[in-house]
């Protein structure tokens, strides 16, 4: 039985991702935004299906492509974007950007921009809550491409042997960039990798947040019960391409519009009024371009860290 | 006791004062450490403590780092540093990037020991000597101890520091025998120590060479000539007031080291003396290294990749004249 109320939020947080995203590349085009910029446009449904299994004691590590997951945990539009400005309001105080989003009090561990480079940092967080008991599931995202790293199977493979907490979230978006999934894997149903591990796995259609979030909570429940990690790989498409420096000679663009025919947000607006539920998209397009406005202002409005301070947090600093 | 067993009582004290501490790494349990460092660890502390780990050196580094992040204080042990390059990946990018990358969030107390260096004709996949290489990563601190009082006290300074810190024990010098004193805690990591104080030539080395550098200053002391040598101990940061204090005194400087001579730590101390201490130099800074070869397997061929007693005494000869 759906929630209104819910429902309504998960839209209007994927809405959020969409709009603060289309306004990033034309950022970007302004030069606003430099270095890599990777969009999550298509991917919505992922980030923020998952982000409702988890609690603020969980922690999240994620990928490059992380603005949907920081927004989603709760980080705000004007932070985010004060980040990619290489603002010192920014999130990582400028020094990140992009693929480099972080915040301690929302245990947000990055932006790894390192495919599978993350897994490890989320495993050994995974650690540290089962040695010190601690209730806490870490939830890793990482794509498609970081499957066939060597540390994706080394860490399938301490996770289960060491039963840890952790919630492994495969974004498959088809292609490692530009490779097409078919051409880096031997086998593409990349769930079915985690047998080899005696790790518990599913595929879920990654379009739809709600099954995202149904499949998300059920794994993180089973996380939780102390069973170990649990593989969940998402299903799901990327709109945009892969960074802005990609001119998308690697697929069709008959294949982009179809798979746009399942566009999580309209999927979600078609789901919520068969089941009765009317939305006012006008209303919530309105409250999210303030946000994004505001963002972008908040970004406008922040300064450059001094240069002076270049070399802090190379090391800590000695507590004065 | 033995350097190993400095090493040992390092890691005993770190896990009894501190709950957060643990380690891991391949066979550091139930085999007791390729070098028997953990040799009774595991039946003291418990597998939780003194974790064996699959050969996965990527994972379980980057689970240390993870594991630091998350409130822990993990001693990660690597078999050899040959295989630390399975892992350079999480060191590099993340052990030593994450605190300056999230603005100062994100500090990662992690250290990392583990075996350097050649002479037990290992060949080519287990005896260079690479932490030149890493003490070229800022946001890492690189230790190098070469005597039992440094494998003690670096290993207890490390697990106080909030920052990554790297450990390089030679190999060789595990079955060094030496005196703890019984008060024995953290040592200074910042330093460099003169341990034979000279007039002559500043011999400037580190972890096993720095044996062979004092002997052949012994033996040189019969010959008129005094050279002082000094313990680099950390290759990062690079004590630089250390050598150049010394050069002042000296005005003559040799870098010994068995790491290569191309683009190594010495080429970066030949650097730092030639910046700052030029006006104090009676002769060029010399170097004696590594050959520049893999490491070969028979032993007379490894003896001649890396400085020796006699290597050395003859480059300190050749710089100097003796006193009359």
């Amino acid at each position: 039985m759906m929630n209104p109320v819910h429902a309504t939020d998960l839209l209007k947080q994927m809405l959020l991702v969409r709009r603060f995203e289309e306004k990033c590349a034309e950022l970007y085009t302004q030069e606003k935004i430099r270095g890599f910029l990777h969009l999550y446009i298509g991917e919505e449904a992922v980030g923020i299906g998952v982000m409702q299994a988890l609690r603020p004691e969980d922690a999240v590590v994620a990928t490059y492509r992380e603005h949907g997951h920081a927004l989603a945990r709760g980080m705000p539009a004007g932070v985010v974007m004060a980040e990619m400005f290489g603002k010192q309001e920014g999130c990582s105080r400028g020094r990140g950007g992009s693929m480099h989003l972080f915040d301690a009090k929302l245990r947000f561990y990055g932006g790894n921009a390192i495919v599978g480079g993350g897994l490890p940092l989320a495993i050994g967080l995974a650690l540290a809550d089962k040695i010190r008991n601690n209730a806490r599931v870490t939830c890793c995202f990482f794509g498609d491409g970081a499957v066939a790293e060597g540390e994706f199977h080394e860490c399938m493979n301490l996770a289960s042997l060491w039963k840890l907490p952790v919630l492994l979230i495969c974004e498959n978006n088809r292609y490692a960039m530009g490779t097409r999934l078919d051409f880096s894997h031997s086998v593409t149903d990349l769930y079915k990798k985690a047998a080899a591990y005696a790790v518990p796995a599913s595929a879920v259609d990654g379009m739809d947040v709600l099954a995202v979030e149904d499949a998300a909570k059920s794994a993180t429940a089973a996380v939780l019960s102390g069973q170990g990690p649990y593989l969940l790989e998402c299903r799901t498409y990327r709109f945009r391409a892969h960074s802005m420096y990609d001119p998308e000679l690697y697929r069709e663009k008959a294949e982009v519009e179809e798979w746009k025919k399942r566009d999580p947000i309209p999927m979600l607006i078609q789901a919520m009024e068969a089941n009765g539920f009317k939305v006012d998209l006008a209303d919530m397009e309105g409250q999210v371009a303030k946000q994004v406005d505001e963002g972008i202002a908040f970004a406008e409005a922040g300064s450059w860290e001094p240069v002076a301070d270049l070399l802090r947090f190379v090391y800590s600093e000695d507590p004065a | 006791m033995t350097y190993r067993e400095a090493v040992r009582e390092a890691i005993r004290k770190a896990l009894r004062a501190d709950d957060r501490v643990f380690l891991m790494g391949e066979d550091v349990g139930r085999y007791g450490g390729c070098y028997a460092v953990s040799k009774g660890l595991l039946s003291e502390f418990g597998p939780d403590r003194i974790r064996d780990t699959p050969l996965s050196e990527s994972a379980f580094v980057g689970a240390g780092i993870g594991a630091a992040l998350g409130g822990m204080r993990p001693i990660v042990e690597i078999m050899t540093v040959n295989f630390s390059l399975l892992a350079l990946d999480q060191i590099m990018n993340n052990a030593a990037t994450l605190l300056h990358m999230s603005g100062g969030q994100f500090n990662v107390p992690l250290v990392i020991r583990m075996a350097t260096g050649g002479g037990r004709q290992l060949a080519a996949q287990h005896s260079h000597s690479l932490e030149g290489w890493y003490a070229h990563i800022p946001g890492i601190k690189v230790l190098t101890p070469a005597v039992l009082e440094d494998a003690h006290g670096m290993l207890l300074a490390a697990i106080q520091d909030p920052d990554p810190v790297l450990i390089f024990e030679n190999a060789l010098l595990y079955n060094a025998e030496g005196e703890l004193p019984a008060n024995a805690g953290p040592v200074d990591i910042r330093h460099a120590a003169i341990r034979r104080p000279g007039r002559d030539v500043s011999v400037i080395t580190y972890g096993n060479s720095l044996g062979k550098a004092l002997e052949a200053a012994r033996n040189l002391a019969g010959k008129g000539i005094d050279a002082e040598v000094i313990d680099l101990r950390t290759l990062r940061p690079l004590d630089d007031r250390t050598l150049m204090d010394s050069v002042a005194r000296t005005h003559r400087a040799l870098i010994v080291d068995e790491g290569w001579r191309s683009g190594g730590i010495s080429a970066e101390i030949s650097a730092r003396i030639t910046e700052q201490a030029f006006y104090d130099l009676d002769a060029p800074v010399q170097r004696l290294c590594g050959a520049e070869c893999p490491m070969p397997y028979a032993a007379h061929l490894e003896a001649a990749s890396i400085p020796q007693v006699a290597t050395i005494a003859a480059a300190i000869e050749g710089m100097v004249q003796p006193h009359g």
